[in-house]
C-alpha cells in the first residue's frame, strides 16, 4: 500500500527525456539547487558578518578615500582565511604534515555528524507524522545518563556489554519521547511545551544525579562521573588516530532502518498519514493515539542512540554537558534534510563539518566559533523560503510551488 | 459585531445531559494535601523548633515585628487544612457544586507557608525573609510577563512565536550595547541605560519582522522559523558579543537603571518594597498589562486581533485585512518582548553575556499558555514561575534538604501539569499556526 504512495511520488523521475533548455528550466526550479544557493547565500551573509568584525579592514577603511583598494583586500583576506581555516577544519588540511594529519579533519566531521544523525532521524520522523519534537536534548541527556551508569557501573563481556549499554541509551531516550507521546495522545498536550520543559526536567536530573556518589568520579569533586568501561564504548573504526567510531556505521544503519520503516511498512504509511490528515487516518481506521506515541517513542529511542554516540564514543564519561548543544542543532538538520533519512544524513554531515571546523575557525582565524550558528541558521531559513532564495539570485518561479511545513 | 453574537451558538439546551464527573481536581489536590502533611507537617522537626518570619524592613513607616511560630504544630495545622479543602473539592464534585479558582490557590497557599515553616524549623540562625521572597517574585517575573504578553499578541492573531527568547535576547544585547555607546559618549550611566531600553524593542520588533516575514509572506511553518530564529540571535549576539564588544569593552559595562520609590507607597511594610519601590521598566509592565487587559477584550482593535487569530476568513469578509493585522501585531509583540528583554542588562545593572536569558522565553511561552492567552493570566503565571524561582533562592540561603535541582523542576513540572489538561482545558486561538492564503 505505502509503494503505491511513493510511485505517485517519485512519478517524475519516469518522465521522457527533454531537450537542454527543459533541463536547464528544471534544474532552475529544482530544490537540490535551491539547497545549494541557500547554503552559497548563507557563506556570503556569513562572509560579511567575518568582514563587520575583521580589525584588519576596520583599521583600512580608516583611509578607505585614500586607498579603497586596502579595504577591499584586507576583506577579501579575512573572508578567504577564516573559509580555508574551516576547510582545513572540517574537510581536508592541506597544511598537515602527515596524511593522518591532513586526514584527520573529515574523520572528525563524521564523528561530529554521527549524534546529529541519530537525533537527527528521530525529530524528522517526528515531522512527517506532524509532532514537532524539541525534545531531542532531554532525551540525550537521559539516554547518555542510563548508559553511562551500565557502562561504568556493571561488568560485562566485551561485546555483551556495549550492546547492553547502547541499549540502555535508547531506551532512556525512549521513556523521555514516550511521556510527551503519551500525554498528547491521551490528553492533547502540545508536544512542543512538554518537550521543552521535559529538556529542562532532564537537565535538571542529570544535574542532580552528577551531584549523588553513585555518579562521582572517585576521588574528584567535579561533576562527572567515572568514565565508560573500554567494553563498553564503541571500538575506533580507524584506528587510535582519529576519533572516528563504530557509532557512525550503526547511524548509517538506523537511516536505512527509518527509510525502510517510514517507506515500507505499514507502520510508516500510518505515521505519514497521521502527520498529513489525522481526521482522514482515523476516519479510515487507524489508531492515531499509538501511531502519535510510537513515534515519539521511536524519535526518542533515537535521539537516546545520539546520546550514546556521545557517551560511549567521544566523550566517555558523563558531565552536564554531554548532549552539548546537538539536540537542538538536530532540529535544524532535520529541517534541512526535509526529514528524510538520506536527507538528514547528508544535513548532519554538512552540520558536523561546521561544527568540526569551530576549533581551526576560533584558533587560526580568530573568529567566534559562533560564526557557524550563524551559517547554519541562514541556511535552514532559505531553504525553508524557496521563493526567496529564487527572489536573491533571480531564478524563474517554478510552475508548481511546494510550500515547506516541517 | 460584538462579543456576544460570537457567542451565541452556545445557548443550546444544554441541561438534560450531564457531563461525567471529573476527579482530576480533588486527586491532585488530596495528593498534593497528603504528601505535603507527611513530608513537611510530621517531618517537621518537633519539640519545641521555632520558625522565623520577617515581614518588616529597616525605612518602612511602621514596623511589623518579626515573629516566631512553633515549626511543628503550625506545619501541621496548614498541611491538614490543605487536605480538608481537597476533601471539599471532592465532595464539591460528588454533588455537582462547582467552585471557583480560589480553592486550588489556597491549597497552594497553605502547602507553600507549610513548606516556609518547615525550611525554617529549628534555624537560630537564618529566618525566612517574605518581603526578599516576593521582592525576588516581582523581579524574577518580569521577562517572563514581558515575554508571554508578546507571545500572546502574536498568537491572538494567528502568528505562533516561539522566538520570544530570541527576542528577548535581542533586546538585551541591543539595550546593553546602546546604553554603553550612550553612556560613554554622554558621560552619565543613567542616561545611557534609558537610551538602552529604548533601543531595546528596536532589537525584538526587528526578530518580530523576520518572524513575519516568513511566516506570512513564505508561509513556512511558524514554529520551525521561531525556532531556527532562537539559534540565528544567539549566534549574532554571542558574534557581536565576542568581536565588537570584546574589541570595546566600553559598549558593553555594568550599568543599571536607577530606582524611582515612590513617594509614601513605598514605604509601606511588604508591599511597598515589593511593588514601589521598583525602577521604571517594572512600572511600565503594570501599565502594559492593564492597558493590554482591557485593550484585547473591550477595544476595536483587540476585537479585530481575535477575530484574525480565530477565524481569518470571516475576519477578511468584514473587510479586516488579516495578514495586515498579522504583521502589525507580530511586530508589536517582537517590541514588548525585545523591552522585556532590557531587563537581563540595563533593568538588572549588568553587562550582557552569551546566551543571558537562559530559556526564560521559552517559560513565558509556557506562562502565555498557562494564563490561557490572557494579559492578566499571564501576568499571574508568571508571577507563579517567578515565585518559586524566588523560593529556590530563598533556599539556597536557608540551605534545606530538598536538592535545589527538584525545586529548579517545579516550574518545568508544574507547566507539564497544567497543559496535560490537570487545571483544565487550554484552548489556542483556532486559526493560530495557519497562514492565511487567499
Amino acid at each position: 500500500m505505502s509503494a503505491e504512495v511513493d510511485k505517485t511520488e517519485t512519478a517524475e523521475a519516469g518522465k521522457p527525456p527533454r531537450d537542454t533548455r527543459a533541463l536547464l528550466r528544471e534544474i532552475a526550479e529544482s530544490n537540490s539547487l535551491v539547497v545549494v544557493l541557500a547554503v552559497v547565500a548563507s557563506l556570503i551573509i556569513g562572509g560579511f558578518l567575518i568582514v563587520l568584525a575583521s580589525p584588519a579592514v576596520e583599521e583600512a577603511l580608516g583611509y578607505f578615500f585614500a586607498r579603497p583598494a586596502d579595504t577591499f583586500k584586507a576583506a577579501w583576506d579575512a573572508v578567504s582565511s577564516a573559509y580555508s581555516a574551516m576547510f582545513r577544519g572540517a574537510v581536508w588540511n592541506y597544511n598537515g604534515d602527515t596524511f593522518a594529519q591532513q586526514f584527520r579533519p573529515i574523520t572528525e566531521t563524521l564523528t561530529m555528524a554521527t549524534p546529529l544523525i541519530f537525533a537527527g532521524l528521530g525529530l524528522g520522523m517526528g515531522f512527517r507524522a506532524g509532532l514537532f519534537n524539541i525534545g531531542a536534548q532531554g532525551q540525550m541527556m537521559i539516554g547518555a545518563m542510563l548508559g553511562a551508569y551500565v557502562g561504568f557501573a556493571w561488568n560485562l563481556p566485551p561485546v555483551l556489554h556495549l550492546i547492553v549499554a547502547v541499549t540502555a541509551c535508547a531506551l532512556g531516550g525512549a521513556l523521555w519521547g514516550f511521556i510527551p507521546g503519551i500525554l498528547k495522545a491521551r490528553t492533547g498536550a502540545h508536544e512542543v511545551i512538554v518537550t521543552i520543559m521535559l529538556n529542562y526536567v532532564a537537565a535538571n536530573l542529570l544535574g542532580f544525579a552528577l551531584s549523588k556518589d553513585a555518579f562521582q568520579r572517585p576521588g574528584s569533586d567535579n561533576p562527572q562521573s567515572p568514565a565508560v568501561a573500554d567494553s563498553a564504548a564503541y571500538p575506533l573504526i580507524l584506528g587510535d588516530n582519529y576519533r572516528l567510531h563504530l557509532g557512525f556505521i550503526v547511524a548509517l544503519l538506523a537511516a536505512v532502518g527509518v527509510w525502510w520503516l517510514m517507506e515500507r511498512s505499514t507502520w510508516g504509511f500510518r505515521f505519514r498519514a497521521v502527520g498529513a490528515n489525522p481526521n482522514a487516518a482515523r476516519t479510515a481506521g487507524m489508531n492515531v493515539s499509538i501511531a502519535i506515541v510510537g513515534v515519539m517513542t521511536i524519535a526518542g529511542a533515537l535521539a537516546g542512540l545520539a546520546g550514546s554516540a556521545q557517551i560511549l564514543g567521544t566523550e566517555r564519561s558523563l558531565t552536564a554537558g554531554i548532549a552539548g548543544s546537538f539536540g537542538f542543532d538536530a532540529i535544524t538538520v532535520a529541517l534541512l534534510g526535509r526529514s528524510r533519512p538520506l536527507g538528514t544524513v547528508m544535513a548532519a554531515i554538512l552540520f558536523g563539518g561546521l561544527r568540526a571546523a569551530g576549533p581551526a575557525l576560533q584558533v587560526q582565524a580568530q573568529l567566534p566559533i559562533d560564526i557557524v550558528l550563524i551559517i547554519q541558521s541562514l541556511i535552514v531559513l532559505f531553504i525553508a523560503a524557496p521563493p526567496l532564495v529564487r527572489f536573491l539570485f533571480r531564478l524563474p518561479a517554478p510552475s508548481r510551488e511546494k510550500v515547506v511545513t516541517a | 459585531m460584538t462579543a456576544t453574537a460570537v457567542e451565541a451558538p452556545e445557548a443550546q439546551p444544554a441541561a438534560a445531559v450531564e457531563k461525567p464527573l471529573s476527579w482530576k481536581m480533588p486527586l491532585l489536590l488530596g495528593s498534593v494535601g497528603i504528601l505535603s502533611f507527611i513530608f513537611f507537617g510530621l517531618m517537621t522537626p518537633g519539640g519545641g523548633a521555632t520558625t522565623t518570619f520577617v515581614l518588616s524592613r529597616s525605612g518602612d513607616l511602621f514596623t511589623i515585628p518579626a515573629f516566631d511560630v512553633p515549626s511543628q504544630p503550625v506545619a501541621i495545622a496548614l498541611t491538614l487544612a490543605a487536605t480538608a479543602l481537597a476533601a471539599l473539592s471532592a465532595w464539591g464534585v460528588r454533588n455537582r457544586r462547582q467552585f471557583g479558582v480560589w480553592l486550588p490557590s489556597t491549597v497552594g497557599l497553605l502547602v507553600v507557608l507549610a513548606v516556609l515553616v518547615w525550611a525554617g524549623a529549628g534555624k537560630t540562625a537564618t529566618s525566612i525573609q517574605i518581603t526578599g521572597l516576593l521582592i525576588g517574585t516581582v523581579v524574577l517575573a518580569v521577562p517572563l510577563v514581558f515575554g508571554s504578553l508578546a507571545g500572546m499578541l502574536c498568537e491572538r492573531s494567528g502568528i505562533i512565536n516561539i522566538a520570544i527568547e530570541g527576542q528577548l535576547l535581542a533586546g538585551a544585547f541591543l539595550a546593553a550595547l546602546v546604553g554603553g555607546a550612550v553612556a560613554s559618549a554622554t558621560g552619565s550611566d543613567a542616561v545611557g541605560a534609558y537610551a538602552g531600553l529604548i533601543a531595546a524593542p528596536l532589537a525584538g520588533a526587528l526578530v518580530g519582522a523576520a518572524l513575519t516575514l516568513f511566516a506570512v509572506k513564505y508561509w513556512v511553518n511558524q514554529i520551525v522559523v521561531g525556532v531556527v530564529l532562537n539559534v540565528l540571535v544567539v549566534g549574532l549576539t554571542n558574534f557581536f558579543f565576542g568581536t565588537l564588544m570584546k574589541n570595546n569593552p566600553e559598549l558593553n559595562r555594568a550599568i543599571g537603571l536607577p530606582d524611582l520609590p515612590i513617594p509614601l507607597l513605598s514605604k509601606i511594610p511588604v508591599l511597598g518594597p515589593v511593588l514601589f519601590d521598583q525602577n521604571i521598566l517594572v512600572y511600565s509592565m503594570y501599565v502594559i498589562v492593564a492597558v493590554l487587559n482591557v485593550m484585547l477584550f473591550r477595544s476595536r482593535w483587540g476585537l479585530r486581533m481575535r477575530a484574525v487569530g480565530e477565524h481569518p476568513k470571516a475576519a477578511d469578509t468584514v473587510g479586516i485585512k488579516v495578514n495586515r493585522t498579522r504583521v502589525r501585531n507580530t511586530i508589536l509583540g517582537g517590541a514588548v518582548a525585545g523591552f522585556g528583554g532590557a531587563f537581563f542588562t540595563v533593568a538588572s545593572g549588568l553587562a550582557f553575556n552569551k546566551e543571558m536569558t537562559g530559556g526564560k522565553g521559552y517559560i513565558a511561552l509556557a506562562a502565555m499558555i498557562l494564563g490561557r492567552w490572557s494579559p492578566k493570566g499571564a501576568l499571574a503565571a508568571a508571577l507563579l514561575f517567578g515565585f518559586a524561582d524566588s523560593l529556590r533562592e530563598q533556599f539556597g540561603i536557608i540551605g534545606t534538604a530538598i536538592p535545589s535541582q527538584f525545586l529548579a523542576m517545579l516550574p518545568y513540572l508544574a507547566t507539564i501539569f497544567a497543559v496535560a489538561g490537570l487545571v483544565g482545558h487550554v484552548r489556542p486561538p483556532a486559526a493560530e499556526g495557519i497562514p492565511y492564503k487567499k
